[in-house]
């Protein structure tokens, strides 16, 4: 893993062009949510977080950092998906 | 175990794809919210039995805690917070990206490192995590009114930037060449605190909508980078779709308000708001009271409300809606004109009104409204000023001149709720409070709108249609 692997520039742009396409689509009433949601999945970061705590051999330092990682994608990750659910929760039709 | 870590990563990027699809309607959106925590969760569970894991007591410490300080964030945070949560969220993502790359950076800071990519793949995660966390502090103190919202401007401010940023880039360059200087390590996560703090004190409070979206971004950008630094096809996904969304949320409220990306990060364009003002004035401004207020709107057929930052400020959303339900019930047709950058986020008085009640499909676009706006016989503008400013359309020297606006002066009639006549966020003089049909119901957002909501609903005065 010395040089760049082409194949995580595929899945970057593959990724960024869906993105974008999808995002596009979406209503700008529901801009709000949007933004906590996407928020919350990008504490998919906690992935790395807890490997760097939990593998063979982390030091004293990389276990304080992944700790205080892991505290703070969780904070985002469950406030970010539960706040969204509220507002969504929020957003309804006209009765009748 | 070990075969079902690669099938995790895939799945929980399917799921994430299928949450950003499904949030593009308020019918499928909760859906999408389910497919993301099921993404999420089953990331989680392909990180924790990957075989390199072999203690758990932290990371369980460290998620119980996480979980036990952001439900009661999630549960108790009132709806006119949401700007200042989303931005203080974005801080907490974003030094949670910063910490795991100088991790990363401390485990491969020796003479046999991995590699000049990784380390510069790391060295761009930190630089965009860091001044994330920094800059989102900011604009959460300015948006909670922790710091003033007004843009912060000194002289040089530009090349002080620009020399920070190089020095930044600088180090991120020799530690990317030579990871054993470690000392230089410190110099540089400052340095990227730093220029975060300065990338956002010059920005005003009205441009924190851009300001938000493209620290979203940034936050997003961030994990893809650490994706790309871990080997992690997860993160690069999930961090691409974040950063699109968010960037196409800047591009949106860029041009909204006619500006350049340059010009919102670079402009210091609230700076101007002290000089703006003039000082005397002897066009006549007509003000009316809510009685008058109320017994135009009743005789009325068509009411659109235009909303602004001043209904978020003073929470009149809630009698915002009553008022609604008033005019609803007398067989008014009323609708909500919502501008892209009205209130501090994206999509800010959507939610503000929906939390009040307001069904969605009276919620309408700028496009959409304008083309109707001569045919409608009250316009009532609550807390906004700038997107209702018929200069940016007539007068090419105006300071906001070419920003779309909701054309309110093309109502029959116009009432606008305002405290006092002092110039909004950019201030421009405003033409419309002088028009021969606009009307000022001078006083506080809330106060008003529920004096005429009560006019129309209860003291109402009965006289004739």
């Amino acid at each position: 893993m010395t040089a760049l692997n082409p194949d995580y520039v595929f899945v970057f742009i593959l990724a960024a062009f869906l993105g974008l396409q999808l995002i596009k689509k979406v209503s700008p009433l529901l801009h709000s949510p949007l933004m906590s949601l996407t928020n919350a999945i990008a504490a998919v970061v906690i992935v790395g977080a807890i490997h760097i705590t939990g593998e063979e051999g982390a030091t004293p330092l990389a276990k304080t950092l992944g700790t205080i990682a892991v505290f703070c994608a969780t904070v985002n990750l469950v406030s970010g998906f539960m706040i969204t659910d509220r507002m969504l929760k929020m957003f309804k039709r006209k009765e009748g | 175990m070990d075969m079902f870590v690669p099938f995790a990563a895939i799945a929980a990027s399917a799921l994430f794809i299928l949450s950003l699809m499904w949030m593009s309607h308020p019918s499928t959106a909760r859906r999408g919210v389910r497919a993301g925590e099921a993404g999420m969760a089953i990331a989680i569970i392909g990180a924790l039995i990957h075989h390199d894991i072999v203690s758990y007591d932290l990371i369980v410490l460290a998620m119980v805690a996480g979980a036990a300080v952001g439900i009661p964030m999630a549960l108790l945070m009132p709806m006119t917070a949401i700007p200042q949560r989303t931005a203080i969220s974005h801080a907490f993502g974003a030094l949670a990206v910063g910490l795991i790359g100088a991790a990363e950076y401390y485990k491969h800071a020796q003479p046999q490192f991995a590699g000049t990519f990784v380390m510069g793949a790391l060295m761009f995660e930190m630089i965009l995590g860091f001044l994330t966390c920094t800059a989102s502090v900011v604009a959460f103190a300015k948006l909670q009114g922790l710091l003033p919202s007004k843009a912060v401007v000194f002289p040089g401010q530009r090349i002080v930037n620009g020399a920070v940023a190089l020095t930044g880039i600088a180090i991120a360059v020799m530690l990317t060449m030579d990871p054993t200087q470690t000392w230089l390590f410190p110099i540089f996560v400052a340095i990227a605190l730093l220029f975060g703090v300065l990338l956002v004190i010059p920005i005003g409070g009205a441009d924190m909508p851009t300001v938000i979206a493209l620290l979203n971004s940034y936050a997003g950008l961030a994990a893809s980078a650490m994706g790309f630094a871990l080997g992690n096809k997860l993160l690069i996904v999930a961090g691409a779709l974040d950063g699109a969304s968010g960037f196409i949320l800047a591009l949106i409220m860029c041009k909204a308000m006619n500006r350049s990306f340059a010009n919102v990060m670079f402009g210091g364009f609230g700076a101007v708001a002290a000089g703006a003002v003039s000082g005397k004035d002897d066009r006549v401004v007509r003000s009316a009271s809510a009685e008058e207020a109320a017994l135009q709107m009743e005789n009325a057929s068509t009411v659109v409300i235009i909303p602004g930052y001043g209904m978020a400020v003073s929470q009149a959303q809630h009698k915002v809606s009553e008022l609604y339900q008033a005019l609803t019930k007398k067989g008014v047709d009323v609708k909500f004109a919502i501008h892209p950058v009205a209130g501090r986020m994206p999509g800010h008085m959507n939610v503000l009104l929906a939390e009040a009640n307001v069904p969605y499909e009276q919620l309408v676009e700028l496009d959409d409204v304008n083309p109707d706006m001569p045919q409608t016989d009250v316009a009532l503008i609550i807390g906004a000023n700038d997107t209702i400013n018929p200069a940016a359309r007539d007068d090419p020297s105006s300071g906001i001149a070419g920003m779309p606006i909701i054309e309110a002066d093309r109502a029959r009639s116009v009432f606008v709720i305002k405290r006092s006549m002092s110039a909004g966020f950019a201030g421009v003089d405003n033409p419309i409070y002088f028009n021969a049909n606009t009307q000022m119901l001078f006083g506080d957002a809330k106060e008003m709108v529920g004096a005429i909501a009560k006019e129309l609903s209860g003291g109402g005065s009965g006289m004739g249609h």
